[in-house]
């Protein structure tokens, strides 16, 4: 199939994008276009005009530093393959190895992943878990959007329709951190039927300082598996601690389900794959 | 033999990279959808969104006027038309036919049905165009599921099937006697099985161009096919009303068929019709959603099985009772697939004394079910594959050893399993199932399979046998020629051999590949047999015009039939050539000795005439015997005496997760008896594309209808497609027991994987699941099922 | 603000495929394989999907493999593309189409040309791959007629060839197949057997 007409517009600076967006409201923006693109060509998407945010420089790269900030505009190739990264965020560089496939891997970008927040992403969680934060800019500036604020529905984020992601930040590990991501995989999309990112950091005492665990997948919307997180603070990270917080994991949770997954097996794989998710963690800390 | 005449080095046998691949590996491959033609415009289709309604109105008015279109057309247009034939009406199929117009007339019963089309200068437009058109429909209740489709009071596809009943067919001893022999069975086990709708994506989708010359009022039609000969027949005699001669038919490079390319669809004398009527060359070329819409799936059986047994594991009775889902309207060979195809080859490898099997033909709102690899054989060998698992839990006798006690022995070939298939030409099944158990290690999986049990491990064990046997050249008259039965003819297949002046060598072909290779193969036997170097042979095929009448390539009979053909014909041209011989070396044609390329006389092989020599002989033709015609060609049309049933033993070693229900294969073991082989590598290939296909059935794939009948599974996001890494190694051996069918020995291999594969997969899982409880479980085994059968087995 | 916007509704796009320069003015939305096939007549990239899962019009974009049917023509514009039919130097076959032949890696040969893109692109990244790095980087791309096997085994021979090794041609067979229980039928029994179903089938 083929996408209908739209109009295609190429600025060369985000407040140009964001100008161009606030101008059209059935403009999109296009990153990799890996999401939208297939969309337009079933024709369950036709927007007026495309702006395609290719031609703007410095929205790429990756500074592992510190603080690690990303370029909204990486690809997940670029995560793949980034030694500094799999160094701090070992979470990353294996997760963009399992999402799509490599030429998926070689468009796709991170900020088209976060501002897109398709329930079955495998970034969302993963941003979720990191703590991670947005910079954004719109035609009334630039602001930032924590992790917990940017998702707020399916398909739906904070930002306003001006808003175009510029770079995502994620804090530097403290030191005792593990952290892991587990997948079920559908054996067609390839998307997560479930996802949970997990990252753990154990204080000089041995006992959990902070734990963030994210689920995708299974709700709307990536969502934090809150008490699981809280079952854990304090605690020795042991098999105990783990089946314990496993268990919690989809408890509050609202879980879709399909032909594939029912709404059940899916709460239940929430489980399984949160107690995998944290014994990879521990083991890596 | 004397020292001037060198030892043949023959070919047959020998692993021979393909000489198909360099234009494919190049990207200088001629697909369909590749095709340009000067003028060429390009059709797109206006399906039915819904499952089943009246149409009430169509308004092409705002499509006609859109950028680019050069015009649009609805089933009124072409009301004169007739619609597509079923070729296959098997018994009781008779005043219940119903198949599709090229463009829905008044009605549409399922999601996809093709209700108008659009030609345009380019493709985009076409499909702009599409949304131009607006239809109202009157919906009907739609019913997708054939078990909902034969109850009182469901839906009602068409008014000459009442009860949505195609046919009702029957094979074996009549119920009475079976039912008896149940009764008095010492063990007794009933099961309801499915076998899953499927969905045959190879991965060219299909298409079609068309070009009609005024001039010469011919039409030329190129369609991603696997039978053009049968095409050009149907097409030009049963739907246009075209004089034969006028038509050709040419299959570009196909892109896999695996049964879907073999039936006449609508868009082949569509495009045909637009060309006439708009003067240009039309192209259509369906999407993936299309071809999941619309193109044919394959399987969609559901069968109860009842199974009489010793307690000692001997099978005394067998009864079958199937529902098959054959979609909206009868596709092409249908009726035959769900019928003598299936339910003639229930017995499978065992002597079983009374059998009898009962099968009726369903009409729903989904897409046409017809023959899709393996084609009825896949279904038979799941039911009594499983049937003999089933045996074996209530019996206690190990799984195989109950294959082992039931099989039929070598001394009983040709053996007839009484339920009116040919009989088995050869075979020998113990020493393939020993094999397949040797290679697998089975004394040792029982032994860990035990020991994980014990232990309470999260990852369960399960072995999988499945014993095989099928049947190959789909072709015999005195079978697939019997009305009632069959076709109603024969699907022979034909070969022309012609050596030219200068030694070269064509030969044309009924039979046509669409990846399994026949270019490569054709050649091998035909530079033995002609003793020609293999370079200096062409083989040319699925163009109409140029070749000889021939019924396709499907039913694993490309080399069986259309090969034999060859065969058959190399040998007149070798009988002619021998004559011609023996006049230029002034001896008696009886005392010709021709080998390897060179004809001489017995006792004196210094005097050589080498087959180029006669071919040159015999074209110059200024000296040839009293009465010889010049030229060197022979054509043969060959209908073989039989088919051919190869067989084999798969083992399937599977570990599932106790706590997701993911299920993986962690060994694959097949050995396969297909006869002789001509080339060991492309065996090898087509088994391993096959089972991988069997393996996905098991583990990924399947349709699903929602109950408005709409496709879930419509995209491949959805219909799981095994990726590489969702696929174990195979592990393959063979054994070789020749037939007599045909002069080469050989059974055929292209459906054998995927027929024996299915079980094996299914009995392992199920085997996995046994001790919590479980006896039987459907497919696909999708992590969820898996799941839910642990959770109820320990319940 | 710089766009290149041409003609209304049409964008200019400049290319490099397979070494040579083209200039085109494009609607936005034709997709890159649109392009290459039906503009450039580079009909080796084919279309098997609409949802970007089967691969089959993979193509490298700056050394990068991509899926063809996914991209926006305009999105390559400046880029250097290599299609299926640069993968031959001067009619040379590359050590991928080389492994493809040798081990019988393709059958109907449909999914070959996006397979062969995007397993080179994979070597150039991971040079010595094990078995499991190699069906994980063939994700991307279906095959429906191979079973996947001999795939592997290709793009292994070609990681041989690259490193400058070379694997024995020619697959053979999987197992030894030494084991052969024969049952001899001659052919001059051909005859016989014709007339012995005859009488069967009268029966």
């Amino acid at each position: 199939m083929f996408p209908n007409q739209f109009e295609y517009q190429r600025p060369d600076s985000v407040q140009a994008a964001a100008g161009l967006l606030a101008a059209d409201p059935d403009a999109k923006l296009l990153a990799g276009g890996h999401s939208l693109i297939p969309a337009m060509k079933l024709r369950l998407a036709s927007p007026s005009s495309l702006v395609d945010l290719g031609g703007i420089e410095g929205l790429v790269g990756i500074d592992a530093a510190g603080t690690i900030a990303i370029g909204a505009m990486t690809t997940y190739a670029m995560l793949r393959d980034s030694r500094e990264l799999s160094r701090v965020l070992p979470m990353v560089t294996d997760a963009a190895d399992n999402v799509g496939d490599p030429a998926v891997q070689a468009r796709g970008t991170l900020g088209g992943a976060l501002a897109h927040s398709d329930p079955a992403a495998d970034f969302t969680a993963i941003f979720l878990a990191l703590n991670g934060s947005v910079d954004v800019t719109g035609t009334n500036g630039t602001r930032t959007i924590g992790a917990d604020d940017l998702f707020v529905d399916l398909f739906t984020t904070a930002l306003q329709p001006d808003e175009i992601i510029t770079s995502v930040s994620f804090p530097a590990p403290d030191s005792g951190t593990g952290m892991a991501y587990e997948k079920f995989r559908h054996p067609a999309s390839g998307y997560a039927v479930v996802g949970v990112a997990a990252v753990v950091t154990t204080g000089s005492d041995g006992n959990v300082a902070s734990a963030r665990i994210a689920i995708t997948g299974a709700p709307s919307k990536a969502t934090r598996a809150s008490e699981s997180e809280q079952l854990l603070q304090g605690k020795k990270l042991n098999d105990e601690s783990i089946a314990a917080a496993a268990a919690a994991a989809a408890n509050g949770l609202d879980i879709n389900g399909d032909h594939f997954a029912s709404e059940e097996y899916r709460r239940h794989l929430v489980g399984v794959l949160t107690g995998r998710a944290l014994t990879r963690a521990a083991a890596g800390m | 033999m004397a020292a001037t005449i060198e030892a043949p080095e023959l070919l047959v046998g020998q692993p021979i990279r393909r000489r198909e691949d360099p234009k494919l590996m190049t990207g200088s491959g001629n697909f369909l959808d590749d095709i340009r033609l000067p003028g060429m415009s390009y059709a797109a289709i206006l399906r039915s969104p819904v499952a089943h309604a009246r149409i009430t109105s169509i308004d092409t008015t705002k499509a006609r006027n859109m950028p680019g279109v050069i015009g649009v057309f609805t089933g009124e247009d072409l009301a004169d038309v007739n619609p597509l034939p079923c070729a296959w009406q098997a018994a009781g199929v008779e005043n219940n036919v119903a198949t599709p117009r090229l463009l829905a007339l008044g009605e549409v019963r399922q999601v996809g049905d093709p209700i108008a089309v659009v030609v345009a200068e380019s493709v985009y437009q076409a499909n702009d165009a599409l949304e131009g058109i607006e239809v109202d429909f009157e919906e009907l209740q739609a019913v997708v599921d054939s078990r909902e489709a034969v109850k009182p009071g469901a839906p009602q596809l068409h008014e000459n099937a009442p009860n949505n009943i195609v046919m009702h067919w029957t094979c074996g001893a009549d119920a009475e006697t079976v039912d008896k022999a149940l009764a008095g069975a010492e063990v007794r086990v009933s099961q309801s099985v499915a076998n899953q709708r499927l969905i045959p994506t190879a991965m060219e989708p299909r298409g079609s161009v068309g070009l009609y010359e005024p001039a010469t009022q011919e039409y030329t039609l190129w369609a991603t096919s696997q039978a053009p000969h049968v095409h050009k027949l149907v097409v030009a005699a049963f739907v246009l009303g075209i004089p034969e001669q006028k038509i050709r038919v040419i299959a570009p490079d196909v892109g896999g068929g695996f049964g879907s390319k073999i039936f006449v669809y609508f868009d082949m004398p569509l495009v045909l019709w637009l060309s006439k009527a708009l003067g240009r060359p039309v192209k259509f070329f369906e999407d993936r959603t299309e071809n999941y819409l619309h193109t044919t799936h394959g399987r969609d059986h559901h069968t109860d099985i009842e199974i009489g047994a010793t307690k000692d594991g001997k099978i005394t009775a067998l009864k079958v009772s199937t529902l098959a889902n054959l979609g909206a309207y009868l596709s092409t060979v249908a009726p035959g697939v769900a019928t003598t195809l299936y339910g003639r080859m229930v017995a499978g490898c065992y002597k079983i004394p009374n059998i009898h099997v009962d099968v009726k033909g369903v009409y729903t709102n989904t897409a046409m079910v017809d023959a899709y690899r393996g084609a009825g054989r896949p279904e038979a060998t799941f039911v009594i594959e499983r049937a003999c698992d089933l045996v074996a839990d209530a019996t206690g006798v190990d799984p195989a050893e109950v294959r082992r006690r039931n099989f039929i022995q070598p001394a009983d070939f040709p053996y007839d399993t009484g339920i009116g298939m040919l009989p088995y030409d050869s075979g020998n099944y113990v020493p393939a199932l020993d094999l397949a158990l040797q290679h697998a290690g089975y004394a040792s999986l029982l032994e860990q399979q035990a020991a994980r049990r014990a232990n309470g491990g999260r990852k369960l064990l399960g072995i999988g046998v499945s014993s095989y046997v099928e049947v190959c050249g789909i072709a015999p008259s005195k079978w697939i020629g019997l009305s009632g039965e069959g076709w109603g003819a024969g699907l022979w297949e034909s070969a022309d051999v012609r050596v030219y002046l200068t030694g070269k060598v064509s030969v044309t072909s009924g039979s046509l590949p669409h990846g399994q290779g026949h270019e490569t193969t054709f050649a091998q036997i035909v530079a033995d047999r002609l003793g020609v170097p293999y370079d200096d042979i062409e083989i040319e095929h699925s163009d109409t015009k140029g070749t000889p009448f021939g019924f396709g390539s499907y039913g694993s009979r490309s080399l069986t039939v259309g090969g034999t053909a060859i065969y058959k014909s190399v040998d007149k041209v070798v009988e002619k050539a021998k004559l011609l011989a023996a006049h230029m070396l002034e001896a008696a044609p009886e005392d010709i000795v021709y080998e390897n390329g060179k004809a001489w006389v017995k006792g004196s092989p210094d005097a050589v005439k080498t087959i180029q020599d006669i071919a040159l002989q015999a074209h110059v033709a200024y000296d040839l015997p009293s009465g010889m015609e010049p030229g060197l060609e022979a054509v043969t049309y060959y209908d073989p005496p039989n088919c051919t049933f190869p067989f084999g033993t798969h083992v399937c070693v599977v570990e599932v997760d106790r706590d997701t229900g993911n299920v993986e294969i962690i060994k694959y073991v097949g050995v396969d008896d297909v006869g002789n082989v001509i080339n060991p590598m492309i065996v090898d290939g087509q088994f391993h594309g096959g089972i991988a296909q069997g393996i996905a059935q098991a583990l990924y794939e399947g349709a699903v209808y929602a109950d408005n009948g709409e496709l879930i599974t419509a995209t491949m996001n959805d219909y799981a497609i095994p990726k590489a890494s969702m696929l174990p190694t195979y592990e393959l051996d063979r054994t070789v027991t020749t037939t007599d069918v045909n002069p080469m020995g050989a059974k055929g291999a292209g459906e054998a994987g995927t027929i024996g594969s299915t079980p094996a997969v299914a009995n392992a899982v199920v085997d996995a699941l046994s001790h919590l409880g479980v006896k039987h479980l459907d497919m696909p085994y999708t992590p969820e099922r898996v799941w839910r059968a642990m959770q109820n087995g320990n319940a | 603000m710089a766009t290149t916007m041409t003609a209304p509704g049409r964008v200019a796009v400049r290319m490099k495929v397979n070494g040579v320069e083209y200039a085109a003015d494009v609607e936005p939305r034709l997709l890159l394989v649109s392009f290459l096939r039906d503009n450039l007549g580079l009909t080796g990239t084919h279309i098997g999907c609409d949802t970007s899962q089967c691969g089959a019009c993979v193509i490298h974009l700056d050394g990068e493999p991509v899926k063809s049917c996914t991209l926006l023509t305009a999105q390559a514009n400046g880029a250097e593309l290599t299609t299926i039919e640069g993968v031959a130097k001067n009619g040379e076959y590359d050590a991928m189409q080389m492994g493809f032949w040798e081990m019988h890696g393709l059958q109907c040969g449909y999914c070959t040309p996006g397979m062969i893109m995007t397993a080179n692109a994979f070597l150039d990244r991971n040079p010595d791959p094990t078995e499991a790095e190699i069906r994980h980087a063939l994700e991307g791309n279906l095959c429906r007629c191979t079973g996947y096997q001999n795939i592997v085994k290709a793009v292994q021979y070609a990681a041989k060839q690259r490193s400058g090794g070379a694997m024995e041609p020619g697959p053979g067979t999987d197992l030894d197949f030494e084991h052969k229980d024969v049952i001899e039928h001659a052919p001059e029994d051909l005859q016989d057997w014709g007339d012995q179903l005859a009488g069967q089938e009268e029966r």
